[in-house]
């Protein structure tokens, strides 16, 4: 179906102006429709934009095209100009992807925030790349129909290249400064979905072959004339103060220039200013510092498990309470399951440590940073250096990965680099975490404690579920913008997702949460709540498929609430793809998980066996459904990548964990994520054909692999598994 | 683990721990002599990074846990991260920026990028330098070989499935005479 859109519907318009090098710009003008709704429908107040926003035709037939979106390995540098270029008819072997710096043309068209994160990126901006792709096509037609005299319904555009009647042709490159300065088109047709000729099909990588080569620029790879590096030495317990130090040892390394307190956003620290990294680090390894502890708390692992589990047997905030959650006290106790489950704090540990660099100017500043949030942090720099965010140019650089490390809401790594440019004038200083401080300076996936207790119906199947939930929050009490749209009756929508919209049909249930308060900073990781919702809900939904003695995957099928449309296509999908599981070798066994993500369902089945102790996983079949898939092939290398970074917690040193106050993992060998030798031999992904519109994929893998897992394992030991990490089969 | 060879032993990197000393060494990277002053205490990796600017080779543990950082030194994959300059030598170094014009990194390098191996990218100089090394001993690598050999290689994108894959596409191509 082609559909006709309006610029003016989403109380935007879009501009374009010729490129002083004789090439097109497009530029599209978006208010945030979330600010323009609380304002019920008065137009927000115009901004300026730079001109060159989202589609450069270059002379040279280069198509550039901005993403808006941070590069972490998810493939939107790829994924948005395909969406783009199919709605331009670019040829696509011309086309480039350009990461966007901060600037409000940039934000989400839906979040009205320029960021990555909750799987969003292809959700809420497929159809403003389209529309995008679709005008500036329409402008390079019209610009051809207006050299060649003729109707602009007789001319068509193939592969960066207009055709008119009679063999006129012209290519874009040529077209370009004629359309720029014509009128951009109000109403444009998109595409029907049927002449779809890049959208669907694999496509890889723009930036494969630069990150086979080395060439690849990263944040922590940028070099700058003058540059410095600056180390941090933190705090050993969260929150804790520089009373005084020692730094005579430090300032006799060759290379050190400057060594000096600088506040956190929580305590403070010692930063060391040298000419590389090696001579920081050299110098703040003679660094004696005297720190104030007094009147912190010193969180500890097994205390906070203690007393999650005593919290967990008190009332809670109600999050769900449907039908009568005290029929469970009427179901004879051998149909009862009461489960205990316990999630340690996780870290991100993406391969690129932390990294920003600034240089402050007095009265501008410029900063490169792998930013998943830039117009938070350009505003949090411009703070701590008392300018205007306006004062800020605030590029975006390619990040080793982030999993949500980067998002940090008070962006606190930002405010650190600031402290130390601002006494530092004139001269760009990066400052970069070491593994040790990546790992060790917070901003978990919080600890959880889940007590649950199902009653079974004569049918086999629940009919009350009570589930408590004891963990932090990071965004109740907080005060972060989100706060107004997560915390729901005082319940943080994150803690309990998973949990609360749960597939399965269940007469009576009853969620409530415990949030307490702990020294310790906690953020969003990789598919936040279902990481361990959907742990405790998979294994449970297991544990009662065994009981009725059905198959997991018919059990789930049959137990789906009516409007779990992509649960039961992704379930149907995998029961087909997964044939495999009747008939293992008698030392294997079989185990299943599904679960939701902001719109896409992922179900798994993987093929487990033990041998001398150890867990593997010889197979996964996955079957996804995200809508239409936008390029299968990135698909694919999300599922793969989202499965083995969900094995983490399952793994025996797959938590953080504190002692008396710190941190006891300070690296890879303390916290230790899955190499190759943990991660399944072969994973095949199978996609639902849709043409519903497209969802994201970087988070819906993450939580099906551990439930699965300890799904297979309990199949071949009898035992169930809920304490994660699993340190004995 | 890098071994200790050349005319440098390592009881003079531990008295150079007294701070503020530097030292010039004469290296050879990718091919070329290059010549840098640095403090004897310095891994390679630092010096590739900020003293060559040589980038391609990454931080990504700083003691031989992540393989991020390896390069070849005198054909053996060595972590660069953990490597004193002084204890180089006059070892031979490769890094990532020479595999376009080494017949069988070229190889690798297609293979990677033809099974669109790479997400965030950054583990991945480290993987295709480890995945050579392999390659240039075994040329037609088990599933064992492949897992002993890239064992210490982590990926927390988790590409481990196509970084098999592109293994044995390597590994065909070789064996095919594709040089």
């Amino acid at each position: 179906m082609t559909s006709a859109v309006q610029a003016t519907s989403r109380r935007g318009f879009i501009k374009a102006s010729a490129l002083a090098a004789g090439g097109l710009m497009v530029t599209l003008y978006l208010d945030s429709p979330s600010a323009a709704s609380a304002q019920g429908g008065t137009p927000p107040p115009a901004h300026i934009y730079p001109p060159d926003a989202f589609v450069r035709i270059l002379p040279d037939g280069t198509i550039a095209i901005t993403v808006n979106r941070l590069e972490v390995g998810q493939g939107m540098q790829t994924a948005l100009p395909m969406i783009l270029a199919e709605e331009l008819d670019a040829d696509w072997t011309h086309v480039v992807g350009q990461l966007a710096p901060a600037g409000d043309v940039y934000k989400d068209p839906v979040i009205g925030v320029q960021l990555i994160g909750g799987s969003c990126s292809i959700l809420d901006s497929f159809q403003q790349y389209r529309e995008l792709g679709a005008r500036t096509r329409a402008m390079l037609i019209a610009a051809a129909a207006d050299r060649w005299g003729v109707g602009a319904d007789q001319c068509r555009a193939d592969k960066s290249v207009v055709y008119g009647p009679g063999n006129r042709s012209a290519r874009y490159a040529e077209l370009a400064e004629g359309a720029a300065r014509r009128p951009v088109p109000a109403v444009v047709q998109l595409k029907d979905p049927s002449q779809f000729r890049l959208i669907g099909t694999w496509v890889r990588r723009i930036d494969g072959r630069a990150k086979c080569d080395g060439s690849q620029q990263f944040g922590l790879d940028l070099n700058l004339p003058d540059m410095l590096t600056a180390l941090l030495m933190r705090p050993p317990i969260f929150g804790a103060r520089v009373r005084g130090f020692d730094d005579r040892n430090a300032r006799n390394v060759a290379g050190v220039r400057e060594i000096f307190e600088v506040p956190l956003v929580a305590g403070s620290a010692v930063a060391v200013v040298a000419n590389g990294f090696w001579a920081a680090k050299q110098a703040r390894d003679r660094l004696a510092v005297d720190w104030d502890v007094s009147g912190i708390e010193h969180p500890d692992s097994v205390q906070l498990f203690a007393m999650y589990k005593e919290l967990a047997g008190t009332p809670g905030t109600v999050a769900v309470s449907v039908g009568d959650a005290q029929v469970i006290d009427r179901i004879p106790a051998p149909d009862r399951i009461h489960a205990e489950f316990e999630f340690q704090y996780l870290a991100h540990a993406p391969m690129e440590p932390l990294n920003i660099t600034v240089r402050n100017d007095r009265d501008r500043a410029e900063a490169w940073v792998p930013s998943q949030i830039p117009g938070w942090e350009q505003t949090a720099l411009a703070e701590v250096l008392g300018i205007k965010p306006e004062q800020v140019t605030y590029h975006v650089l390619f990040a080793g990965g982030s999993f949500g490390r980067r998002g940090t809401t008070d962006s606190h790594f930002v405010r650190e680099a600031a402290a130390i440019a601002k006494r530092l004038p004139g001269r760009p200083i990066k400052l970069m975490y070491t593994r040790e401080d990546d790992m060790t300076s917070g901003y978990y996936r919080p600890m959880f404690v889940h007590r649950v207790d199902v009653g079974i119906g004569p049918d086999g199947l629940p009919v009350v579920w009570k589930h408590m939930i004891v963990g932090q929050s990071f965004v109740l009490g907080t005060g972060v913008p989100q706060e107004a749209v997560l915390v729901k009756n005082g319940v943080d929508q994150l803690v309990i997702e998973g949990t609360a919209d749960s597939p399965y049909a269940t007469p009576n249930v009853h969620v409530s949460v415990h949030q307490p308060k702990v020294n310790v900073p906690t953020l969003s990781h990789r598919s936040v709540g279902y990481g361990h919702n959907s742990f405790v809900r998979e294994t449970l939904i297991d544990e009662l498929a065994m009981r009725a003695k059905t198959d997991p995957i018919a059990y789930r099928l049959n137990l789906l609430k009516p409007d779990a449309k992509k649960f039961r296509t992704s379930l149907t999908l995998l029961d087909q793809q997964s044939a495999w599981r009747h008939r293992l070798p008698a030392d294997h066994a079989s185990g299943i998980a599904c679960s939701q993500y902001n719109g896409t369902c992922v179900a798994c089945a993987v093929d487990v066996s033990i041998g001398n102790g150890r867990l593997r996983i010889h197979r996964a079949t996955v079957a996804v459904d995200c809508g239409l898939a936008v390029n299968p092939l990135s698909i694919e290398s999300q599922m793969h990548g989202g499965l083995i970074f969900g094995l983490t917690q399952v793994l025996a040193r797959g938590a953080i964990t504190l002692k008396d106050g710190r941190v006891e993992q300070r690296n890879f060998d303390g916290y230790t994520p899955p190499y190759i030798k943990d991660a399944p031999m072969t994973v095949d992904v199978h996609i639902v054909p849709s043409s519903d519109p497209p969802t994201g994929c970087g988070e819906p893998p993450v939580p099906v692999i551990a439930p699965a897992v300890a799904n297979a394992l309990s199949a071949l030991t009898g035992k169930r598994y809920r304490t994660l990490p699993i340190a004995t089969i | 683990m890098p071994r200790e060879c050349g005319s440098r032993p390592a009881a003079h990197v531990l008295n150079a721990r007294k701070a503020g000393f530097v030292e010039t060494y004469q290296l050879t990277i990718n091919g070329e002599k290059k010549q840098v002053t640095a403090d004897p205490s310095t891994p390679l990796l630092w010096v590739l990074r900020d003293d060559l600017k040589m980038t391609g080779t990454k931080y990504g543990c700083g003691v031989a846990a992540c393989g991020a950082c390896t390069v070849h030194v005198a054909g053996v994959a060595t972590r660069s991260c953990v490597l004193p300059i002084a204890l180089l030598g006059d070892r031979p170094v490769l890094t990532i920026e020479s595999m376009s014009s080494d017949p069988i990194g070229r190889v690798v390098q297609n293979a990677w990028v033809s099974e669109d191996v790479v997400q965030c990218g950054y583990c991945q100089s480290g993987q295709i330098m480890t995945a050579v090394a392999l390659l240039k001993t075994t040329r037609t690598p088990t599933d064992t070989n492949i897992e002993e050999s890239m064992g210490g290689n982590l990926c927390r994108c988790g590409t481990y499935v196509r970084i098999r894959e592109a293994i044995k596409v390597a590994s065909r191509q070789l064996a095919g005479g594709g040089r």
